[in-house]
């Protein structure tokens, strides 16, 4: 992991001092509470329904024991007993007292953590794939990537002040786990004919009420260019991004505007000037920071293949949890373990501090320290001896965190909604609960096979449902919540965006329809192994819609 | 009828402003008020409130008064005076013992 050098510290440290004065000095009346909302913004502190937010910001959805035990005193001590972990990789509080955040905030420095550019219009955490440096289809690492993207962007005075938020995502693999598509600029590892690192550079991808899928505009940028590249296209989308309405404000309005020919070329013409600056990236620099990724040392553990097939045949929970939680990785002898923050019925994401605990145990024990935040709102131990996966599951079922669910119908992405969020219109997290319990059985669920659910209680898409195989959309209607439903979609590296059905559900209907969607799929699918979206490409929305709204509807 | 909602500004906990000028944690509480010259008296309390550091965010909400009962029309505002709904054991609802009716 990356381990903060001096500067790191200074600069948190600095920033943990400052807010402490900033909050002093609103409570006592010193500033107003215009002049401190963007201050306490640029510290990850929302206010919501019931109280403040704050988020903490975990770089590339890397973690370390310490830092996830950290986050479990912070529950405890300062908030209600729990955590929230976001489709950002980040974590959120809920109850936080404003009184308390600098307290909070020096227990973060404390262990190498901030909330600094978790809010406000500037370049927010870099996401990454949550099995990086573990999947063996990785092409290469994406987190030193992602980590030197970081510390150029932390605090960078000339992006501060964006046109609004910015997104960056960086994956390595073949398969994209990281959404990258649907990100501001997505980056995608790879490498050309003579094996030399670079990326596939993607700009103006989003969700929110304008979606859009990503724009290829670099087929392969070397790796010593990023920066210089990035603060290209950042330069262009400052000068020339939507500032006069917020709503148009994102850089794939930008895109979307100008036309991707003619921003490739202010891009490009900017990177000329910058490609030779100080912004070209050392090669020694480049593999200084892989060093801090470097995977641990791995002994040989051969016995694991034996272990396995004896828990299975003994039991059959863990059988399941193998077949669904276990992601192959580069070393045979290992494997990266999903933990689903999905228990049927729970709220899709939380974690008590318990478990936390629970887990940042287990990471000492069995997986080198190390955990990550999955974008789906799960954590991941990422290298696991696959002789020990049996000891790591009874202990998580212990927990309450061994449910058997990793991309089946029950792992959706949740949004948290009207039940917190001051911006929803409508409730996500009962949905979810309501969807869970209605395809509760495994057998059912692993019938259907892969599916992603993801909703959202409003248009700005935290939920991600433009992009879930069925996405739903909160909206408030004649002052009921009322649920739109979009098929197909898909955030991985063919992204779409899902096709809206028809009419919206009332809350009372929503599980209802979902439970039609699937019969409908089993009804048409040819096989087991054509999943619901293959099966959805194949079918469009035809009989989808017949089956929900009846045959008038093919007429409409 | 409305009354008026706001944050505490030291903790961000959901108050409604009461008779007298109290901030009160419990919507049952709140000061109900059926004409424009009562909601001007609650945004000029709000307004000094505010000035004052005690509170943000104040906003007048509409509400019914069922069986006595003071309900918000907007589930937003039900949730808020409840708590998330998800939790019948945290927010207001939770030192209530009971889980307010949200529809």
């Amino acid at each position: 992991m990356y381990r903060y050098d001096e500067f790191d510290y200074a600069v948190v440290k600095a920033r943990v001092d400052q807010f402490r004065d900033q909050v002093a000095r609103r409570l006592s009346g010193e500033l107003t509470e215009d002049q401190f909302k963007p201050l306490r913004l640029m510290n990850g502190v929302y206010l919501q329904l019931h109280s403040y937010m704050l988020r903490i910001a975990i770089p590339y959805g890397t973690l370390s024991s310490t830092q996830l035990r950290m986050l479990a005193v912070i529950a405890r001590d300062y908030d209600k007993g729990y955590g929230h972990f976001t489709t950002r990789q980040n974590l959120q509080f809920h109850w936080p007292a404003l009184k308390d955040v600098p307290d909070i905030l020096d227990k973060l420095a404390s262990v190498e953590m901030h909330c600094i550019q978790t809010s406000g219009n500037c370049i927010r955490n870099v996401t990454a794939d949550h099995f990086a440096g573990a999947a063996a289809d990785e092409m290469a690492d994406p987190r030193p990537y992602a980590e030197i993207l970081r510390q150029w962007s932390s605090l960078h005075p000339e992006f501060s002040y964006l046109p609004r938020k910015f997104k960056i995502a960086v994956t390595g693999a073949e398969r994209d786990r990281a959404a990258v598509q649907v990100h501001d600029i997505g980056l995608h590892l790879k490498k050309d004919a003579e094996g030399n690192l670079g990326f596939t550079v993607y700009v103006g991808g989003g969700l929110g009420r304008t979606p859009f899928v990503a724009k290829k505009i670099r087929d392969f940028l070397p790796e010593q260019d990023l920066l210089a590249y990035v603060t290209a296209i950042l330069r262009v989308y400052n000068l020339e991004g939507r500032r006069d309405n917020k709503y148009k404000a994102r850089i794939k309005i930008l895109v979307h505007e100008t036309g991707t020919a003619e921003l490739t070329a202010l891009v490009e013409k900017e990177f000329a000037h910058l490609k030779e600056s100080e912004l070209k990236l050392p090669e020694s620099d480049i593999r200084a920071i892989e060093t801090y990724f470097a995977p641990p040392v791995l002994p040989h553990r051969p016995e694991g293949d034996a272990v396995i097939a004896r828990a299975i045949a003994e039991d059959a929970g863990f059988a399941a949890w193998a077949r669904r939680n276990l992601q192959t990785h580069k070393n045979p002898d290992y494997a990266s373990v999903t933990i689903s923050l999905k228990g049927i019925g729970e709220v899709p994401g939380d974690m008590s501090a318990e478990q936390m605990d629970v887990v940042a145990d287990l990471a000492d024990e069995f997986a080198f320290s190390e955990i990550r935040v999955s974008h789906e709102q799960n954590l991941i131990l990422p290298h696991v001896a696959r002789a020990d996966l049996k000891q790591v599951y009874d202990r998580l079922k212990a927990a309450d965190l061994a449910t058997a669910n990793a991309g089946l119908i029950s792992d959706m992405i949740a949004c948290p909604g009207l039940d917190y969020c001051a911006l929803a219109n409508a409730r996500s997290i009962p949905i979810a609960q309501g969807i869970a319990e209605r395809f509760a059985d495994q057998a059912v669920q692993e019938d259907i096979g892969d599916l992603k659910i993801k909703i959202s209680g409003c248009i700005n898409a935290c939920g991600h449902h433009h992009v879930g195989h069925i996405g739903i959309l909160g909206v408030e209607k004649k002052g009921a919540e009322l649920y739109q439903v979009t098929l197909g979609g898909s955030g991985d590296e063919n992204a779409a965006l899902g096709d809206i059905i028809g009419r919206g559900f009332a809350e009372d209907e929503i599980v209802d329809a979902v439970d039609t969607i699937v019969k409908t799929y089993l009804a048409h699918r040819q096989d087991r192994h054509e999943s619901f979206l293959s099966a959805y490409q194949r079918l469009g929305l035809a009989p989808f819609k017949e089956a929900l709204y009846g045959s008038d509807a093919k007429v409409a | 009828m409305k009354i008026l909602a706001a944050n505490r500004l030291i903790d961000g906990i959901a108050v409604w402003l009461g008779p007298n000028g109290n901030w009160v944690e419990d919507i049952r509480d709140a000061d109900v008020v059926r004409d424009a010259t009562g909601e001007e008296q609650l945004l000029a309390t709000a307004r000094d409130a505010f000035g004052n550091n005690l509170i943000v965010d104040p906003e007048l909400i509409d509400v019914d008064l069922i069986d006595g009962e003071v309900i918000p029309r907007r589930l937003r505002e039900r949730i808020r005076a409840a708590g998330p709904s998800i939790h019948p054991n945290l927010g207001k609802q939770a030192a209530r013992n009971a889980v307010v009716h949200l529809t």
